[in-house]
């Protein structure tokens, strides 16, 4: 039995062609008050503009007061750090042992042969960067190839070229082919096992997950959406943020939570079947985001 | 005081003190490498292995960086230390065969043949350099970049580093002369590398007032091949 915690992949902001120092300088300020914040600031640089400039690391250095050679270091231990500007589209395939016995590396070759780039490398029309990472955790749905924050599952050579056309138009994970090409999570009651999907209020172009809750002085709905990297959440609960709902499957009236506490907020979870193997566990605290897939095999 | 057992000899050692002070005090010969007087002890380089402890819980660990503990048995010439301490040396020939100081380690400890696949870096990564850097000359110019195969040592940005005054400390500490080859790149080079001994292959006046550690140099004779 392996369990995993999938983390959700955030979004990769489009490449600015220029920073501008003060949005550096605002980025280390927000930042800057844990000591060890450098990897955090670090962070949070990559996600705004893409990338890590030589003139970005040097304003850390000067900021943070650390030497510049130990920035320049971390920022090139990591891969989740570039140093170069990256594509419009960063498409991240993964070669796990999972994913690599089931093909990953002839995936990667024909991204690699579709966009003419290798691996690590930019497009020259700064549309498209490819990588390779050694796990994103969803082993059971591999070759997994995340393109724009977007979990796309069991993809074989064949839906490379659809896959890279649909990010070209910004859709992957759009409204217009989310069935085609995401993860979408169909979640039933553990309990009933009825199917908890209403694809009459859709979240993100998928049938959202429909659930009962109850709040302080209120019951109702409380809806999650089924898309692997979605975090959107809705609930006609008017309970002010930090409240803990209790959630009950809208079937058969079972509370859902299996004792399982949020990682983020020590909540307690609330667990969905999905398919035959996982089960997706969600923070029931109004404005907490925790939540975790786990994938049993 | 703590007492402890080198090699079979009840011997009492200065609190804080590391096994290696230990033993090199007391007259048992350890080798290293990354290790320096004056720097912090790094443990890179293993070369300085001993065992410790007894019968099944007996371990190799890192002598430079272990302290002295109440009771601790140690070997310093175990026959598993010294096959230890041969695989360590042909290991470094296999990615530095030109180091002198790797060669004669090699033939002091018996090491005739390299088994590995031939590489020929100029560099061990045992740290020398960057502790000198930060901990003697206070500048922190040079450090590690990157990770794992790709793990290198040098500048930010492989520019010349605004923090570094030339001192050449980082040369002056190298077992293997890491940063001679960056002579003929005068924008990336740290300390302008063996460039004043007149190689034939640059020209000498960009590095007039620079200082060079490496004598004999090789640089050029390696760069020509």
């Amino acid at each position: 039995m392996a369990l995993r915690e999938l983390k959700m992949a955030e979004s990769i902001a489009p490449v600015a062609d220029t920073m501008e120092p003060q949005s550096i300088e605002r980025l280390i300020e927000e930042n800057a008050q844990a000591p060890a914040a450098l990897i955090a600031i670090l962070q949070a640089i990559q996600r705004e503009h893409g990338y890590l400039s030589a003139a970005a690391l040097r304003e850390v250095s000067r900021a943070t007061g650390r030497p510049l050679v130990d920035v320049y270091g971390v920022a090139t231990f990591y891969r989740a750090f570039s140093l170069h500007p990256r594509g419009k589209h960063v498409v991240s395939a993964c070669l796990g042992t999972a994913c690599h016995v089931r093909g990953a590396h002839a995936v990667v070759g024909e991204i690699e042969r579709q966009l003419g780039i290798r691996a690590g490398g930019t497009t020259e029309d700064r549309e498209f960067s490819l990588e390779t990472v050694n796990c994103l955790g969803a082993c059971a749905l591999g070759p997994v190839v995340v393109i724009d924050g977007h979990y796309v599952s069991k993809v074989g050579k064949e839906k490379v070229r659809p896959l890279l056309d649909d990010a070209r138009r910004g859709r992957v994970g759009g409204r217009n082919d989310g069935e085609a090409t995401s993860l979408s999570l169909v979640a039933h009651c553990s309990h009933c096992r009825a199917s908890l999907m209403d694809p009459d209020h859709p979240f993100d172009g998928l049938p959202s997950i429909r659930l009962a809750m109850k709040g302080p002085g209120a019951t109702g709905w409380w809806r999650i959406s089924s898309r692997y990297g979605s975090n959107k959440r809705e609930t006609n609960s008017t309970a002010p943020r930090g409240t803990v709902l209790s959630v009950y499957c809208t079937h058969c009236g079972e509370d859902l939570s299996d004792g399982w506490k949020c990682p983020a907020c020590r909540a307690p979870l609330v667990s969905l079947g999905v398919g035959e193997l996982a089960r997706l566990r969600v923070c029931p605290r109004l404005g907490c985001d925790g939540h975790m897939l786990d994938v049993a095999s | 005081m703590i007492s402890l057992t080198i090699n079979g000899l009840p011997v009492a050692v200065e609190e804080g003190s590391t096994v290696l002070e230990a033993a090199r005090f007391l007259g048992f010969p350890i080798p290293t490498l990354c290790h320096m007087e004056g720097l912090s002890p790094y443990g890179a380089c293993r070369l300085c292995v001993v065992e410790i402890g007894e019968g099944p819980k007996a371990r190799l660990v890192s002598s430079c960086t272990f302290p002295a503990q109440e009771g601790l048995v140690v070997r310093t010439a175990s026959e598993r230390v010294l096959r230890a301490r041969r695989m360590v040396i042909e290991l470094l020939l296999a990615s530095c065969p030109q180091s002198k100081t790797i060669q004669d380690l090699a033939a002091k400890h018996g090491v005739h043949r390299q088994r590995f696949r031939q590489e020929h870096e100029d560099c061990i990564l045992c740290g020398r350099c960057v502790r000198m850097c930060e901990e003697q000359m206070m500048a922190k110019a040079i450090g590690f970049r990157g990770r794992g195969d790709r793990r290198s040592i040098g500048t930010p940005f492989d520019e010349k580093s605004e923090v570094c005054r030339l001192c050449g400390g980082c040369m002056y500490v190298c077992p293997v002369c890491e940063l001679r080859c960056t002579y003929s790149e005068p924008d990336k080079v740290v300390c302008g590398g063996c460039a004043n001994l007149s190689p034939p292959c640059i020209e000498k006046d960009k590095f007039h007032d620079m200082m060079c550690f490496l004598d004999p140099c090789v640089a050029c004779e390696i760069e020509k091949d």
